[in-house]
């Protein structure tokens, strides 16, 4: 199974081992360009975040509610409703794309994600608990909770996939088994608590709305060093995606990248997900198509994914408010409806033998 | 092909060493202990019914419970242990046996001990008809059950066609069918957050699986699954484990893998269907008997049967735990087999890793 980037189209599986190419010097003009291209879409992203909803608000009113504010009811809108929704999207996107982007690339496998492997299961499951059983209710106690539930159940997942020796479909199927029990635990739980059924059926949909601002201060910390240590984590992940044998005898120190990303994946994700409950599928869906602009190095990856994840984020999540007025659907909802589509389309093209 | 077929079948019982039982075309093989683990367990599944139908507020013992089934019990508890409560314990046993079956046929298929129905999307599908019917169409509990079974089943079948490309490889079914499961939990979960609490709770409550208020009309359900797709998963059994060989393997053994999967896939997925309309989608039942099944047979192979009594007791226990431990008959069995699957794949993961079989 050592089709390290069976996820890359032929041409893109070592581009850095035929530099002379024309392909890969194409794309290495353009990869530039394309993340600018991509700084350029989340501006446009988030501009349409702010003035779409139920309230459409003209764009120049935005730029005068962000900037000069002189106390309209629009500017409260823009301000204090759609711009903490706005960066709470942008930050947990980037986050999520960059988990994607770690785990595909350290597990090798394409159709990773931290949905699918697990992580938003645990983080949910340990709020729950936090939430159903201990009465924790105030956002920095069920944090740490969100956090360690990530860790354990992304753990399990690994082994239960087999370790080392992990094929992409034993770690979807050992993911979605320990998806199933852990979300069987969460509505055992809710039905058992059926007060708390309310409350916590919207909060296991993963959505942007009425999140506070404060919750996203409280969790920046560590979705920036999530995110410094997935860029420093680059290099030795190129390596690893050639192989574990080439990556040692590179010089790099496997197990501790190992462990390193599992951290960086657990702060990343866990935070997000603390933040707006489970999202699934931007860590599968951004990874893939960033890849067909910049090859699969990490280290052109990484950025990508941290750039172009939170434009599909803000974007589905805009999708989700104009659907079906005047009520909305979460974005948690959109993205598993895409990513699944997605996730089919990608098995369907693939043969069998590279999984 | 008929006379070709009866010829090679000699063939493949000397390998295996088991006991024969044949009349003309169809022929039986049979495990002396497999045979002893099915009559140990059907009997531990009747123990634990009896002691089911003695439990609740109104109190039997298990020899009054034995003596009313026989038409001799004490005054009034005739209609309390055979109108109310012996529809309970035997849906659980057939739904049990059900879904023990179904779960043995989808991991010989797929051949990973964590293949359930639920992997080709099944229960989000059949999740997602009970919440259209719940939700959009306002439906009670007959038409529930029907909505489930159709989506289940559409969706059994969107995933197969999708999965097919000159032939439906295991593993392809099992990643289309993650995906499809994606999308039909983000349709479900939009109609759940539209409704309003009480809807909410009715269909959380089926999602999960519950036993509580099954009658006759349930019994009849969950029997027909059991009676017409068991001898059908049953007559196919010894495919199943020559496609566990691989399919040109089986192929070369005179079993057409594509069309064998095909019926087997339908038949499991027959059984699924039924034994979900009448309880609901209770958890892991489907993928804990069968490995189960195999530790106390220590046969290789899918181990239908012995799965599908597995299944039986395993059900037809957890309901008596429910009832016994909370006190009520309100709680979905469901929450008791999705902590216990936690468990069971805890000890999957010990089991298996040194092997690297998962």
């Amino acid at each position: 199974m050592s089709a390290a980037t069976a996820s890359a189209p032929p041409p893109d599986t070592a581009p850095d081992a035929a530099p002379g190419s024309r392909t890969a010097r194409t794309r290495a003009a353009l990869r530039p360009a394309g993340l600018l291209l991509g700084v350029v879409l989340l501006a446009a992203a988030a501009a349409l975040s702010l003035a779409v909803g139920t309230k459409g608000i003209p764009l120049d009113q935005v730029w005068s509610g962000l900037f000069t504010p002189s106390g309209t009811e629009n500017d409260a809108i823009v301000r204090e409703l759609r711009l903490p929704r706005t960066l709470i999207g942008v930050a947990v996107g980037a986050a999520l794309g960059l988990g994607g982007a770690i785990m595909q690339t350290l597990t090798r496998n394409p159709l990773a994600d931290p949905g699918l492997l697990g992580v938003n299961a645990g983080a949910s499951a340990a709020v729950v608990t936090a939430i159903g059983v201990l009465d924790i209710t105030s956002f920095t106690g069920y944090l740490w909770f969100a956090l360690a539930g990530a860790a354990v159940a992304a753990t399990a997942v690994h082994a239960l996939g087999g370790g080392r020796w992990a094929t992409p479909v034993r770690l979807a199927l050992a993911g979605t088994a320990v998806n199933a029990a852990l979300f069987g635990y969460v509505n055992g739980l809710s039905l058992w608590h059926l007060s708390t059924l309310d409350e916590m059926r919207y909060w296991s949909v993963g959505t942007l709305a009425k999140r506070d601002v404060s919750l996203l201060l409280t969790v920046a910390p560590l979705l920036v060093a999530g995110a410094l240590l997935a860029f420093a984590l680059a290099r030795p992940l190129g390596a690893i995606a050639l192989g574990e044998d080439h990556a040692l005898a590179l010089g790099t120190r496997v197990r501790r990248v190992r462990v390193l990303s599992v951290v960086a994946i657990t702060l990343l994700c866990g935070g997000a997900t603390a933040v707006c409950g489970p999202i699934a599928f931007i860590g599968l869906m951004i990874p893939h198509a960033a890849r067909a602009f910049c090859g699969p190095d990490p280290r052109w990856l990484m950025p990508y994914c941290a750039v172009f994840a939170p434009v599909l984020l803000l974007v589905s999540d805009v999708v989700g408010r104009i659907v079906v007025p005047p009520s909305e659907i979460e974005v948690g909802t959109v993205t598993a409806f895409l990513g699944g589509l997605l996730f089919i389309h990608l098995v369907r093209q693939r043969k069998v033998a590279q999984l | 092909m008929t006379p070709v077929r009866e010829e090679k079948r000699p063939a493949v019982h000397v390998d295996l060493r088991r006991g024969l039982l044949r009349t003309g075309r169809w022929s039986l093989r049979y495990d002396p202990r497999a045979v002893l683990v099915c009559v140990l367990l059907a009997a531990l599944a009747a123990l634990a019914m009896v002691l089911a139908l003695g439990t609740g507020t109104y109190a039997l013992s298990p020899a009054e419970v034995v003596r009313t089934l026989f038409g001799d019990g004490p005054p009034g508890a005739g209609f309390v242990v055979l109108d109310l409560r012996l529809p309970r314990a035997l849906v659980a046993a057939l739904v049990g046996f059900g879904m023990g079956m179904a779960g043995a046929v989808f991991q010989s298929l797929t051949r990973n001990p964590l293949g359930s129905p639920d992997v080709i999307g099944f229960g989000n599908g059949a999740s997602a008809g009970a919440l259209v019917a719940i939700i959009v169409l306002d439906a009670g509990t007959t038409q529930t059950a029907v909505g489930a079974v159709s989506g289940g089943c559409a969706t059994a079948a969107a995933v197969y066609l999708l999965a097919w490309k000159r032939g439906v490889h295991g593993y392809r079914l099992v990643l289309v069918g993650i995906g499809a499961s994606a999308v039909l939990g983000a349709v479900t979960n939009f109609l759940y957050l539209r409704a309003d609490i009480g809807k909410a709770a009715q269909a959380a409550s089926w999602t999960i699986g519950s036993l509580n208020a099954r009658d006759w009309s349930d019994v009849t359900v969950a029997a027909l699954g059991v009676a017409v797709l068991g001898p059908v998963v049953l007559g196919y059994a010894r495919r199943l484990t020559m496609l566990e060989m691989g399919d040109d393997t089986a192929a070369a053994l005179g079993v057409p893998p594509e069309r064998s999967r095909l019926i087997l896939l339908s038949a499991g997925t027959g059984l699924t269907a039924l034994a979900v309309a009448a309880a609901g989608p209770v958890p892991f039942v489907a993928m804990a008997a069968p490995q189960l099944a195999r530790r106390m047979t220590r046969a290789a192979g899918p181990n239908v049967l012995p799965a599908a009594w597995t299944g039986a007791l395993l059900l037809t226990a957890a309901d008596l735990a429910t009832q016994r431990l909370t006190g009520s008959a309100l709680l979905p069995v469901g929450v008791l087999t999705g902590v216990a699957g936690g468990a069971y794949l805890a000890w999957l993961l010990r089991g298996e890793r040194r092997g690297a079989r998962l």
